[in-house]
């Protein structure tokens, strides 16, 4: 598929989100527990926030508890393990001394951008949520521009760290507002590259869900993700995508908007409470976010070896797989995100441009141009 | 933010128009409390961007007149305020202080104190190069090899806590000698960290001296010249990073150092220029593999050539020293630490003055930092490694 029909293909389902014609599947449609009509419709609505928002929360919570105990083993000290079974609910002993924190704002605070960049932050992370499948059916809105939608949400997060060093007054949460702004012209241009050449190696679709379907089959199941199947371009271009994930998360080695060592704490040093907890919640869900994406345009979705890809898109035993092996792709990356902050040192903010720009970036060119090739 | 030309001179003497976008300059002030200033070092920055254009290093938070407190106190009662100024080798500063004392007094130390001054000073060496280490890396942004270096170095204070019963304020050696001889065991055990610490030192090689990020870091960044390092009066790693040859143990033997075999670590330009962050990190990690190789030595001499139990000089409860005056270098972790003092015959010094090499090296930041990026200044400022309770004394 050429990249003249991928952009025939975006223009038709522009046009069917237009008309309405497109048939958007979605976990309340297809599960069908309440409808879509009336105070049903409603119900099924809300609950469906719930899922998210549990999943936004929950999710993180285990995540920081993977982080702690997994740089405790790495550090070869023991990490928290008082509260709870294995230190499990230490985070949310820490999220609820959060919580009843004083919510302190500096004095010389721009006070509505401050207190609402937290919520902004997490407000992007919350909403792309809403767009990612777990299985096939298990998605809050499969909307025909999922992977678009997502990247433009997931931008939100940076205008709110921005947001959050320009309100604070301080000048080492300026700089790290600075930074991420450097940071995010930076790694936007090889993270787009990376994404336009999933969508032309999966036939011009831009919904995740469609995306994972496209790698089903193949050769024991595995043939057919992408990194395998497209390896001498997709697999660079999946390495490229999770070095700009990073950098897009602000994670080690890219942890420059917070450089504790250098500035103190960056974007977030006025912060405390509950608005900081907003930050800490959001880097982990971005975490997952990002990962789970990364499962879905390059990883097969959530198709799992020597299962065929049919068993897993129907019923009931299919969707439970489904997820689980969509989450334990997800978690493996994510864990490999923790891996490498407690291993690396951070790079300067020139060398993120130069990275992205001089290297990513052309790379990200020629796997998309391959690519496109290899695909024709 | 203003938008203006500026007329810039060329070398050929040339006019040229300049179009420049000048932004307003930001002042920041980095520390007393900020974490990669090792203490309450207080430098004032002025910054066009993430560019720095001035540096003023404030000192002296933490001043305690501890050379004033030395006029005060007798010899040994001043052992204790030795410790505290560089508390991460208190041990050698014992020594550093033990030794003038006995060049003034003439004091005769009996020579298994010496290779016990010497064991210490060299695992004390190893220790607190593994915190600089350590340090270094969080200030770089990696933290598991803060971990690592404190794993090794708590076995270190371990031992130190077997001999004199600190583990961080040793009080060790006193003029005349040390206070305890090693307990049973104890060689054994120090021959065994070395043995160990040799194995661990590859892996701090693995994951921090050869990863690329961290050498994209500290490579050609804040590199001095040989003749600025003497300039700036530079001494230690720091010197030895720029490339001079220069190392007290081996230019100005004191204990037993001429009798032990070790080479001089000195940076190369490995990974860029001669002296830059790198070379002054590499000299330091060079350093702790000949501290055991000397401690090796040390312990095989002091079984082998002196009877167990003769530590101390006989010496009177009150030591006064007759009217003299003496000076005795030492090569700290950090330097050159000198101690030159005058007595006037009394229990007292009549005057001491401590010539500390953190003190000296951190003069250089108003030079070395203008032109450099923020990041930068962090890498600069861990790689002279200094500690502030010996720069404010």
């Amino acid at each position: 598929m050429s990249v003249t029909s991928v952009c025939l293909e975006l223009g038709a389902s522009l046009g069917h989100v237009q008309d309405g014609s497109y048939d958007s599947r979605g976990l309340f449609k297809d599960w069908d527990w309440f409808g879509r009509e009336g105070l049903w419709g409603f119900v099924g609505m809300a609950l469906s926030l719930a899922i998210i928002v549990g999943v936004c929360s929950v999710v993180p919570i285990l995540f920081v508890w993977v982080e702690r105990r997994g740089s405790g083993r790495i550090h070869q000290r023991k990490g928290p393990n008082r509260v709870g079974p294995f230190g499990l609910l230490q985070t949310l002993a820490d999220g609820i001394k959060l919580m009843f924190k004083e919510d302190i704002i500096p004095a010389n605070a721009s006070r509505f951008l401050f207190m609402i960049a937290p919520g902004l932050v997490l407000a992007g992370v919350f909403a792309a949520f809403a767009l990612l499948p777990l299985s096939s059916t298990g998605v809050i809105v499969d909307a025909p521009l999922g992977i678009y939608i997502i990247a433009a949400v997931l931008s939100l997060e940076v205008i709110g760290v921005i947001m959050a060093g320009w309100a604070s007054n301080n000048k080492w949460a300026i700089l790290g507002a600075m930074r991420e702004a450097a940071q995010m012209i930076s790694y936007e241009v090889p993270m787009g590259l990376c994404i336009l050449l999933a969508i032309i190696c999966h036939d011009g679709e831009l919904s995740l869900r469609a995306m994972s379907e496209n790698q089903a089959g193949g050769f024991l199941n595995v043939g057919n993700w992408l990194i395998f199947s497209n390896p001498l371009f997709a697999f660079p271009a999946f390495v490229i995508f999770f070095i700009a994930c990073l950098a897009n998360t602000k994670r080690a080695p890219f942890d420059l908007p917070e450089a504790e060592s250098e500035l103190v704490s960056g974007f977030h040093t006025e912060y405390s409470g509950i608005r900081f907890s907003f930050f800490f919640l959001e880097e982990y869900a971005s975490m997952f976010l990002v990962s789970a994406v990364t499962v879905m345009m390059f990883l097969g979705g959530w198709n799992i070896p020597f299962v065929p890809g049919e068993m897993l898109t129907g019923g009931f035993v299919g969707e439970v797989l489904a997820i689980g092996s969509t989450l334990v792709k997800t978690f493996f990356l994510v864990w490999v995100m923790i891996w490498v902050r407690w291993t690396l040192p951070r790079i300067r903010v020139d060398q993120v441009m130069t990275l992205c720009y001089k290297y990513l970036t052309p790379l990200a060119f020629l796997c998309l141009l391959g690519s496109c090739f290899w695909e024709a | 933010m203003s938008q203006l030309t500026e007329e810039r001179m060329l070398d050929s003497g040339e006019k040229e128009l300049v179009l420049d976008v000048r932004t307003q300059d930001m002042e920041i002030n980095m520390g007393p409390q900020h974490p990669a200033t090792h203490g309450v070092l207080r430098v004032v920055l002025t910054a066009d961007g993430e560019i720095l254009t001035s540096a003023d290093p404030h000192v002296g938070y933490i001043h305690r007149c501890a050379e004033k407190v030395g006029e005060n106190v007798d010899f040994d009662g001043y052992i204790p305020y030795t410790d505290r100024y560089d508390y991460l080798s208190a041990m050698n500063n014992n020594v550093g202080f033990a030794l003038v004392v006995e060049k003034a007094s003439g004091l005769e130390v009996p020579p298994r104190a010496t290779w016990l001054r010497m064991i210490v000073s060299e695992l004390n060496r190893v220790a607190s190069h593994l915190l600089a280490f350590g340090t270094y890396g969080i200030d770089i942004g990696a933290i598991t090899p803060f971990l690592y270096g404190f794993r090794e170095r708590e076995w270190v204070l371990s031992l130190f806590e077997k001999i004199c019963g600190a583990r961080l304020t040793y009080s060790y050696a006193f003029p005349g000698g040390v206070i305890n001889d090693a307990p049973g065991g104890w060689f054994d055990e120090v021959l065994k960290f070395c043995d160990v610490f040799d194995r661990k030192w590859r892996e701090y090689d693995d994951l921090l001296t050869r990863n690329k990020i961290f050498i994209e870091r500290t490579k050609d960044v804040g590199s001095v010249t040989a003749d600025q390092a003497r300039e700036f009066g530079w001494t230690g790693p720091c010197l030895r990073g720029s490339g001079v040859r220069y190392d007290l143990r081996e230019a100005q033997p004191y204990l037993f150092y001429d009798q032990v075999g070790f080479d001089v670590p000195i940076g190369r330009g490995e990974m860029g220029t001669v002296g830059d962050c790198w070379d002054r990190y590499w000299v330091r990690m060079a350093e702790m593999l000949q501290s055991t190789r000397i401690v090796r030595e040390c312990v095989e001499r002091c079984i082998k050539d002196t009877t167990p139990g003769e530590v101390m000089a006989k010496k009177p409860k009150t030591l006064k020293v007759a009217a003299n005056e003496a000076y005795v270098g030492i090569e700290n972790p950090r330097g050159e630490l000198g101690h030159y003092l005058v007595t006037d015959g009394g229990a007292q010094c009549f005057r001491i003055k401590v010539r500390g090499p953190s003190f000296t090296n951190v003069s250089c930041l108003a030079k070395l930092l203008p032109g450099t990026m923020l990041a930068d200044a962090v890498a600069i400022i861990g790689s002279i490694d200094i500690v502030l309770g010996e720069v404010d004394r």
